[in-house]
């Protein structure tokens, strides 16, 4: 028994940390967020260059053909860094959509420009506020044109292509579509992280070619959520991990009442209790990456259990890293308020924790059954 | 990262499930567990010791210890494959961990030849069960200020006092105990430990009847009990090192088992058979996110184990995760527990033959209290993650250097 990451793993772990201390620092993170670039342009082409982006995607295709534990180790380290770039919605997403449903001329096409660093690609579901379900779905693809608004998009303002859950016919299908083409008008929103950029699309009547069968199309996002929620879960860990550490070193290096805060029990406890809190998360983030990786039956499960664990783990660390601070926290000197966004951004891609909350325990009860 | 046995492991696991098998019957995997801080009693003595002596005599008993001392030479993780396979069975429960886990290794570490020669062996096959004499109604938490008073008087010390908290006193033959045998000294340094024979006529035991009706410590009284100057481990004023060896193997010893599957499926089925606003209560939102934070809480101890052991099968010692299962564990239980109770609307309250659902949830409320006391509350683990693990400041003590006798301890009002 090995439940645990590889040497190999570990070492491209520590590279990876290397690098984003250097070229991700949290005063890069805060350039990109004041100028509101939407992302940052050099440190995106530094990851390609890495071949970061194709780590998982197979060799054919330009990738690195590794496997997603060492995906997983370097989305730890993007949430370490808050790094500012669209790398969840192109590799988590994305890349995994097309992985696991395109044809080999749709896999040449994406899978080539992603692992190129060419290439920015996103998923796009969502349309309106609320839960996202199937009859929330009002965008149609007939006759190979698409039509309809998708919003909030994660780094739709950025991205070269949008993989759209769309109504064909009876069903629900997923196409791709060419953001550069005619009758596509894209709107960068307002959010709390312009780190990671949000955006409106709207489609009229724009050509768009299906990823996978006809009607297949939630079942495919389902599968591709399920995925993603492993590897994002690990980007939030990695976010709580840094936080924590932050956190760790203010209150054992600010006095008051002549000790150092982080001697008092009540600060103590709180860090054993984020402490505990993290640890099983991330533990629950060790499984979803053992099942994600043999494909293994569990994964639905798994998945969502390291989502849920991993973004409540960042909630409650990011909630008590602005308190703990005290007033500093609250500034917008203070970095503490980009873990604040950044925590909540993360915890709302890809469903929200009550929708993962929801997605377990139905496959709860059927095991229980 | 493989969840599976490697090679040698794997072999290990089918020669033990080999000698299982011929020796033992498999335990109905849906009757419920027997209760952690169960009632050990009459019967269930004699079992144990009989299967204790069946797992001496095959060379399965205390896996870890060395050959010269009765044990296997084994690995941790051989250990732990053997604990895995055995709680498969339908087998008294142990009552041998405190001795085995505890005592035994405290004993090779502080312990004179004769002394291992004498204990060690016989401990391991079972005979003779040991019992932990450390807290006081006056030092729980806070071990060292205890009072129980060891007064030398020529080849012998002369012990009284009470003790508290002990596990099978009623049928242990020899107990492991901590006394003060300087109080003018710190209180840190006044500290002797010692072997003491339970049958010793000065000794008297009284069981504890717990807030849930059942009894599973004790309260030993000490009134001039002799113990022979050969039965001190370590010496006279190291008793509080001594000590720390004894927690350290407490703390050291992993729940393998963390979490498993139970609990989750009592919840769900119970959600499926009552109702809310006259629909089915598994339909809610609040009851369904609820039993989703436990199943994912759950499973987080579970591999939080598995991590654990893992590090065991790589040869490593089981990183700080370790420390977090008590903590998790006993609060969710308890929460699990009223929840479960919450479910039942009116009748959540009845006990017993008397629930007309599951009272698997009433149990475990009650016993959940006891669970966050024992073994180091949950503040004291707080401070042992915050100072061991992460390497916060201890508190500011006050009690520091100043002789014992100096020092107010206790409940003063």
């Amino acid at each position: 028994m090995n439940f645990d990451f590889s040497e190999e793993q570990k070492l491209l772990q520590s590279t990876a940390r290397d690098f984003l201390t250097k070229q991700s620092s949290l005063a890069h993170v805060r350039e990109v967020f004041e100028a509101n670039a939407g992302y940052s342009e050099s440190l995106w082409k530094g990851v390609a260059e890495l071949g970061w982006l194709g780590v998982a995607i197979p060799e054919e295709y330009g990738g690195a053909g590794y496997g997603y534990l060492e995906l997983a180790m370097i989305a730890g380290e993007i949430g370490q860094a808050l790094a500012p770039i669209p790398f969840g919605s192109t590799v988590y997403l994305a890349a995994e959509a097309i992985t696991q449903e395109g044809s080999a001329e749709q896999k040449k096409q994406y899978l080539t420009g992603i692992a190129s660093g060419d290439l920015i690609g996103t998923l796009a579901t969502n349309e309106k506020a609320g839960t996202l379900t199937e009859d929330s779905v009002t965008a149609t693809f007939a006759d190979g044109k698409l039509s309809g608004t998708k919003l909030p998009v994660a780094d739709g303002d950025l991205a070269n292509f949008a993989i759209v859950l769309a109504k064909e016919g009876s069903g629900l299908s997923l196409v791709i579509a060419d953001l550069a083409a005619e009758g596509v008008t894209r709107t960068r929103l307002d959010s709390l992280d312009p780190t990671r950029s949000q955006a409106k699309l709207e489609f009229a009547d724009v050509p768009a070619a299906r990823l996978g069968a006809e009607g297949n199309g939630w079942a495919i996002v389902q599968d591709v959520l399920n995925r993603a929620a492993v590897l994002m879960a690990f980007e939030q860990l990695g976010s709580a991990d840094r936080a924590f550490q932050i956190t760790f070193d203010f209150v054992m290096n600010r006095y008051a009442f002549g000790r150092p805060i982080g001697s008092f029990q009540t600060l103590k406890h709180r860090m054993a209790d984020l402490y505990a809190d993290r640890e099983v998360a991330r533990s629950n983030c060790y499984w979803a990456a053992w099942a994600l990786e043999n494909d293994d039956d569990e994964l639905p499960v798994a998945a969502a259990s390291a989502k849920i664990s991993a973004s409540d783990a960042l909630d409650h660390m990011v909630v008590d890293m602005i308190q703990m601070h005290g007033g500093v926290g609250y500034t917008w000197e203070y970095d503490c308020h980009f873990f604040y966004r950044r925590g909540k951004v993360l915890g709302h891609t890809l469903g929200t924790t009550d929708e993962w909350r929801e997605k377990l325990i139905n496959l709860l009860i059927e095991e229980a059954a | 990262m493989d969840f599976n046995d490697s090679p040698e492991e794997a072999t290990y696991r089918a020669k033990v499930r080999s000698w299982l098998d011929a020796n033992a019957t498999l335990r109905d995997p849906d009757a419920s567990k027997a209760n952690a801080l169960h009632e050990a009693e009459g019967d269930v003595i004699a079992q144990a010791k009989t299967w204790q002596a069946k797992k001496t005599d095959a060379g399965w008993a205390c896996l870890r210890w060395p050959k010269e001392y009765g044990g296997q030479d084994a690995t941790p993780i051989e250990s732990v494959i053997f604990g895995q396979e055995e709680g498969r069975y339908d087998l008294p429960p142990s009552i041998y961990g405190i001795g085995h886990g505890m005592l035994g290794p405290t004993i090779m570490a502080h312990g004179t030849d004769e002394q291992k020669e004498r204990f060690l062996p016989n401990m391991v096959k079972g005979e003779e069960v040991w019992c932990q004499l450390f807290s006081e109604p006056d030092a729980g938490s806070d071990l060292a200020g205890l009072k129980t008073s060891a007064v030398r008087d020529g080849d012998d010390w002369i012990i009284n006092g009470q003790k508290i908290w002990t596990t099978g006193a009623q049928y242990c033959k020899w107990g492991m105990l901590v006394a003060r045998s300087d109080t003018n000294a710190a209180k840190h340094a006044g500290l002797t430990y010692f072997i003491v024979d339970m049958e010793d006529p000065g000794i008297e035991i009284r069981p504890i009847k717990q807030m849930n009706g059942q009894s599973g410590f004790n309260e030993v009284f000490f009134s001039d009990v002799r113990i022979p100057d050969s039965n001190r481990l370590g010496a006279e004023g190291d008793g509080w090192r001594v000590a720390i060896t004894t927690l350290m193997n407490e703390r050291s010893s992993i729940g393998g088992s963390m979490g498993g599957g139970g609990g989750i499926k009592d919840l769900i089925k119970q959600a499926e058979s009552v109702e809310i606003n006259g629909r089915p209560a598994i339909e809610d939102g609040g009851v369904r996110r609820k039993i989703a934070d436990f199943a994912v809480r759950r499973s987080g101890l579970k591999y939080t184990g598995q991590r654990g052991l893992s590090a065991l099968s790589q040869g490593q010692t089981p990183g700080p995760e370790a420390s977090i299962g008590k903590l998790v564990a006993a609060v969710m239980g308890q929460e699990m527990g009223a929840f479960g109770m919450e479910l039942q609307g009116a009748a959540g309250i009845l006990s017993g033959d008397d629930n007309p659902g599951d009272v698997t949830f009433q149990n475990t409320y009650m016993a959940m209290p006891g669970l966050r006391l024992a073994g180091g509350t949950d503040e004291i683990l707080r401070n042992i993650i915050s100072e061991r693990v992460l390497g916060m400041p201890g508190e500011p003590r006050i009690d520091k250097g100043k002789p014992f006798k100096d020092i107010p301890t206790g409940t003063n009002r």
